[in-house]
């Protein structure tokens, strides 16, 4: 099951990849320039780190039956907050302590309003479509408030490690998201967490009368959600060095979801795929990397992704599957009564 | 009793209306030449595109779907629009051709909707991808329109007095009253509201499910469309970037309005007057002056939250009232 849900994903990103090879023969060239890793493929992971972080968080979200629309604001909001810390501090300024107040301040904000989704969901029991609906309205407005509408630069050099530096030749992000997926991974394959996830995504009042705490899962995977816009946010702000209320993570929410859809993790919640949410990141990002190398021009990116998404979506639904990729085994079957010739498509498919 | 029951049903509609009437008189206090009928006429001339959407979307969400579509298709029709005009085709083939678009699009998303079983969100999210991709690939530069029918219908100004509306408002209001006849007096409309209170009931009972929601996401489309033109009309260009994130005032709006996102429950009327509420936040910030334009998005964050959490709370007490009832 696990390998079928993750084989066309995959598929789709190795089909992506290897266009690029036509074009450029180089593509898949990695090597160390000045002790940095360089080459596309360590660029689409880097470029996409925010991206995939993000996905990880709505990965869990999804799982429990919900969905957060607010992680795109919440984005601009911890860059905003990073931005607003660091404030006057200079380039020529070593001390690490106002980088570490940023990172505070910054992923403070980002739990709370984590927390915040996860108790409108859980609490009061609002929709969680809705109750996220009013963070991703509302976010972009405190995220301006912070920086006063501004396009806030930030000229305070370490800041810039945590999306622009390397660490043992690797981009630093690319740690931060490796950190981030192992501790989601541990949590939900190593303990119950993942199984309770599970549960309440299937049936959220059978879990409840199981003796599984609904509330606190689901608080929790809007909370960890929030985390992982927040470190998004840090990672975008740092490679740009500047924080911009307005865009920072525009859409980041949509693109999130598609990349958890096309990791084959459905929106009705229940069982969940990690990996395959990275994947769907990745597919993402490739893409768009994809459009610059070849050279097609940039505003044809949303068409191609349209395109993509809907194929990607397609051959996951199981009606397409039965319909349109096995007409020659249902043919044979007509003859057959009704109730045998769908037992044949159900041991078929 | 009877009537008391009827007045409940109304309550989330009453509380927006309620809600209107208090912001303006909270500006006609405070600021002078707000208590304008002006005010309230420029209310429905700056917002009309947004009330021909909000109520295309209110049929969406009472199904219990969702059109993340519909900005762009806005973007794409004045695109469409302007290039065509531009190339000097006639309006009378223009607007026709125009409002052909978002019906098209609304066709193919509702019928991967229920043929393939995805979902709403993933499927309008892929067509508001490709109707702004689209608009992009047409041209990615701002093109004027210039046609002498669009400016008759941009610039006219029909009068009241001293006060006036324009053309667009017009086009607005008969969407309204269609829509609402379309809701409350036809089948379709019944359908609507049985498919958002349960999608598998609608079924057993035998309502044409497929094709009422292939039918909704293709009327959504034609709003959005029409809104296009409109839209056309007040900025007089068609650009890729026009409305973007329309879609999440339009579901602002309707969830204001009263709509439940769940489905099932919700009027058209009561998303007009959200419209209308979106809008005089933005002309309380106007009038003061002194705050910046961001506080329209915190105001409308806690306006959101005021209203989930009302209805939140009064669907719970209803629920506890009728199971009450049930056990005695």
């Amino acid at each position: 099951m696990l390998k079928s849900r993750l084989f066309w994903p995959i598929l789709v990103l190795v089909i992506i990849l290897a266009i690029n090879l036509f074009v450029d023969p180089g593509f898949f060239k990695v090597e160390v320039k000045n002790g940095h890793l360089t080459g596309s493929l360590v660029d689409i992971v880097n470029r996409g780190a925010p991206l995939i972080l993000i996905s990880i968080g709505m990965t869990l979200v999804i799982a429990t039956k919900g969905i957060d629309l607010g992680v795109g604001s919440v984005v601009a909001m911890s860059g905003a907050m990073a931005a607003m810390t660091i404030g006057q501090s200079m380039a020529s300024d070593t001390s690490l302590t106002p980088l570490f107040i940023a990172i505070a301040a910054a992923l403070g904000l980002s739990l709370a309003a984590g927390l915040w989704n996860g108790l409108l969901v859980s609490r009061i029991g609002i929709q969680p479509i809705v109750a996220t609906l009013i963070l991703m309205v509302a976010g972009r407005g405190i995220a301006q408030l912070i920086t006063n509408g501004q396009i806030t630069t930030i000229y305070y050099e370490p800041y810039s490690f945590i999306g622009g530096g390397y660490l043992l030749t690797i981009p630093f992000s690319v740690y931060l998201v490796a950190a981030v997926l192992a501790i989601a991974l541990f949590m939900t394959k190593k303990t119950a967490l993942g199984l309770f996830i599970q549960s309440v995504g299937s049936n959220p009042e059978a879990s409840r009368l199981a003796g599984i705490n609904s509330k606190n899962i689901i608080l929790l995977v809007y909370v960890f959600s929030g985390f992982c816009a927040g470190v998004g946010g840090l990672i975008l702000s740092s490679n740009v060095a500047s924080a911009d209320g307005n865009n920072a993570g525009l859409w980041f929410e949509l693109d999130a979801i598609l990349a958890v859809v096309i990791g084959g993790t459905s929106l009705m919640g229940g069982r969940f795929f990690l990996m395959g949410s990275v994947i769907g990141a990745l597919i993402i990002q490739s893409l768009t990397t994809t459009i610059y190398s070849i050279g097609i021009p940039p505003e044809t990116n949303l068409l191609v992704k349209a395109i993509v998404v809907i194929i990607v979506c397609l051959l996951q639904s199981s009606e397409f599957r039965q319909k349109v990729l096995r007409p020659r085994t249902r043919k044979p079957l007509k003859k057959e009564p009704e109730n045998s010739s769908n037992e044949q498509e159900v041991k078929i498919s | 009793m009877m009537s008391w029951q009827l007045n409940k049903k109304y309550y989330p509609l009453l509380v927006t209306i309620g809600l209107f009437i208090l912001m303006f008189l909270y500006g006609s206090i405070n600021y002078t030449g707000f208590a304008s009928p002006q005010v309230v006429l420029n209310l429905f001339i700056d917002n009309a595109f947004l009330i021909i959407v909000a109520v295309g979307m209110t049929f969406v969400i009472l199904s219990g779907g969702i059109d993340l579509s519909v900005g762009s298709v806005i973007a794409l029709t004045s695109m469409v629009t302007a290039i065509l005009l531009q190339a000097n085709v006639s309006p009378v083939i223009v607007i026709p051709a125009a409002l052909l678009i978002g019906p098209i699009l609304g066709v193919m998303m509702g019928s991967l909707i229920h043929f393939y079983n995805l979902q709403p969100f993933i499927v309008t999210l892929a067509g508001m991808f490709l109707a702004r991709g689209l608009s992009y690939v047409i041209s990615v530069e701002t093109i004027a329109v210039s046609d002498p029918f669009f400016q008759f219908m941009a610039n006219t100004k029909i009068y009241f007095g001293n006060f006036y509306i324009s053309i667009s408002v017009l086009i607005a209001l008969a969407i309204v009253a269609a829509a609402i006849f379309l809701a409350h007096y036809t089948k379709f409309g019944r359908n609507v509201y049985a498919i958002g209170g349960n999608e598998q009931s609608a079924l057993l009972m035998g309502l044409p499910v497929g094709r009422t929601k292939i039918l909704i996401y293709t009327l959504s489309g034609f709003c959005s469309s029409l809104a296009g033109l409109v839209f056309t009309f007040y900025m007089l260009s068609g650009y890729g970037l026009h409305a973007n994130g329309l879609e999440l005032d339009a579901i602002a709006a309707v969830v204001i309005g009263g709509t439940l996102l769940t489905g099932g429950v919700g009027y058209v009327a009561g998303s007009v007057v959200g419209v209308l509420i979106l809008g005089i936040i933005q002309t309380l910030i106007v009038f003061e002056g002194t705050l910046s334009s961001w506080w329209t998005k915190i105001a409308i964050g806690v306006l959101l939250l005021l209203f989930i959490v009302f209805q939140r709370l009064s669907s719970v007490r209803g629920r506890s009232k009728s199971q009450t009832v049930t056990q005695h």
